[in-house]
């Protein structure tokens, strides 16, 4: 058999500048009206506004927020890159707790049936529970306290992580196992060599989904159960009043939101390569 | 010329509970058959005959309801990389590139790097993936994927070669390709090879010996040796003797289930 097969492998074609240039402004278009939109509504006086504060005015209110002086007589001025940290290391420990716990018992849920059964039941009556009616537990619990925003992330986040998981695992297919078994691979190794590889799309999908979560668990963290953090600025906001830092909040919320997001999907894509013209990732 | 048996079937039954039809399905009844080291012995029969149940037995896959298996006079107990199985649905690792999938086995038999490496690079010029190392199955032809899985099992070094319809999804020019290629590797290597096919032409062309079963319950029905010398002409009126002697037995086999 001829065997020159170096040049056939990468199919995939590269946008050209252009081709990219043209995507990017249609990805800007419908950000962009609606902002405008916002700008005229306000600008035009349709709305008063002391209910809808324009997006230059918001702009503004975040700008002090960011790089404004830090000052007892303005509590949020200059405060934003404190919390934005105080927020991020939250995320980050609750996360690092739910996945790490995640795909280990759910890899184990999906592969031994025992673990199933010991398990299974205890994790469907407690995911049925909406994540928000553990605050006042956690606050008791914990007490005002990091510990009560970190225990909230990182059960929440959890669910999603551990059930992808164990789906996955659960699908390994039975012929990979048995060919891992003719090689010489022993029953106890399997699971490393095996289920966890064969079930790694399923586990960043459920990352995913638990990094949304613990975005969402640590603001209703901060609002309800510690101080600091983007969702406490968001609640002090809402509590004098101010429309605009509301806004400059919940904005500053999706763009970290979306760019850790991206950071995950952009290691599910490294990681899966070799899923690379099989999945849409 | 005497030779030693290596893998003995003594009286192998199997039945499975068939969930559809909800009722039980013997997939081997009472089957015994000898297969001496060295030996090219293809494995032919109606679809549901239990020929793959066989071969899962034989792999280790499956454990028999009764009876014997024996390599080497040793009961086997479980899969082991000395039967090195090569499945039609090729069974490589998608997550490993085709190099990987090679050095799979050397590295769980905790073969030194140094040597792992050399025999993966003999494996691969033997089976012609020079070059395609680097790719994944998923970018791989069918040829290719299953000559992966051939040289995934070859680089173990395995005594028996158990090969499951291998060559059933591949395209027919292929499929010529890969058994002459086979057949060439049986002659160098002198592995003892199990060959399960639904092909005639195919059972004759590279079996030392085709044995034909039944379906329901799975039994030999014939044990037919081919002295044909290779390597085999299909298109020889000696080669068609054979093809039309062995398509009767399986008519035969197919329309009085016993």
């Amino acid at each position: 058999m001829a065997a020159d097969f170096s040049s056939a492998s990468a199919e995939v074609e590269r946008p050209t500048a252009p081709e990219r240039v043209a995507r990017l402004v249609r990805r800007l278009i419908v950000p962009g009206a609606v902002l405008a939109v916002w700008q005229v509504t306000v600008a035009a006086g349709w709305v008063p506004p002391a209910s809808l504060p324009s997006p230059a005015a918001v702009v503004e209110a975040w700008w002090v927020w960011v790089a404004g002086p830090v000052t007892p007589l303005a509590w949020y001025s200059g405060t934003w890159g404190l919390y934005l940290l105080m927020s991020l290391r939250r995320v980050a420990a609750g996360f690092a707790v739910a996945a790490a716990a995640g795909v280990g018992i759910g890899v184990l849920i999906g592969w031994y049936a025992a673990m199933e059964d010991l398990f299974d039941g205890v994790i469907n009556f407690l995911r049925a529970v909406p994540m928000t009616a553990w605050v006042p537990f956690a606050v008791f619990f914990f007490g005002i306290h990091e510990s009560a925003a970190v225990f909230l992330i990182a059960f929440g986040s959890f669910f999603p992580v551990v059930v992808n998981t164990a789906a996955g695992a659960r699908q390994t297919p039975r012929i990979l196992i048995r060919a891992a078994r003719m090689l010489g691979t022993g029953p106890r190794k399997l699971l490393v060599r095996v289920v966890l590889p064969a079930a790694l799309p399923a586990i960043f999908t459920g990352l995913r989904v638990g990094l949304g979560l613990a975005w969402v668990l640590v603001i209703v963290a901060e609002m309800l159960a510690v101080q600091g953090g983007l969702g406490y600025a968001l609640w002090s906001a809402y509590q004098f009043s101010r429309l605009d830092l509301i806004l400059a909040a919940i904005t500053s919320v999706g763009v970290l939101g979306l760019a850790s997001d991206r950071l995950v999907s952009a290691t599910a894509g490294r990681v899966l390569r070799w899923q690379r013209g099989l999945t849409g990732l | 010329m005497a030779r030693d048996t290596l893998i003995a079937c003594r009286r192998l039954c199997k039945s499975y509970h068939d969930i559809q039809q909800g009722e039980r399905v013997v997939a081997l009844d009472d089957l015994t058959l000898e297969i001496p080291r060295g030996e090219f012995v293809t494995v032919i029969g109606p679809s549901g005959c239990g020929k793959t149940t066989l071969l899962n037995i034989v792999a280790g896959f499956e454990r028999p309801d009764s009876g014997e298996i024996l390599v080497e006079n040793q009961p086997i107990q479980e899969p082991g990389a000395d039967r090195g199985v090569v499945f039609q649905e090729y069974a490589l690792f998608p997550w490993l590139t085709l190099r990987q999938n090679v050095e799979y086995g050397p590295r769980e038999r905790g073969v030194p790097p140094a040597e792992a490496r050399e025999i993966v690079e003999r494996t691969l010029r033997l089976v012609s993936l020079q070059g395609a190392e680097n790719r994944y199955p998923h970018e791989l032809s069918g040829g290719m994927r299953q000559r992966a899985a051939l040289a995934r099992v070859l680089v173990n070094d395995p005594k028996i070669l158990l090969m499951d319809e291998p060559f059933a999804a591949v395209d027919a020019q292929t499929r010529a390709a890969l058994q002459r290629e086979v057949a060439q590797l049986w002659a160098e290597t002198g592995k003892t090879v199990l060959f399960i096919t639904h092909s005639v032409e195919e059972a004759v062309l590279l079996g030392d010996r085709v044995v034909t079963m039944t379906t329901r319950p799975g039994r030999i029905k014939a044990d037919v040796a081919v002295s044909l010398t290779r390597p085999r002409d299909p298109t020889s009126p000696a080669f068609n003797d054979y093809r039309r002697a062995i398509e009767q037995l399986l008519m035969d086999a197919s329309a009085a289930p016993t």
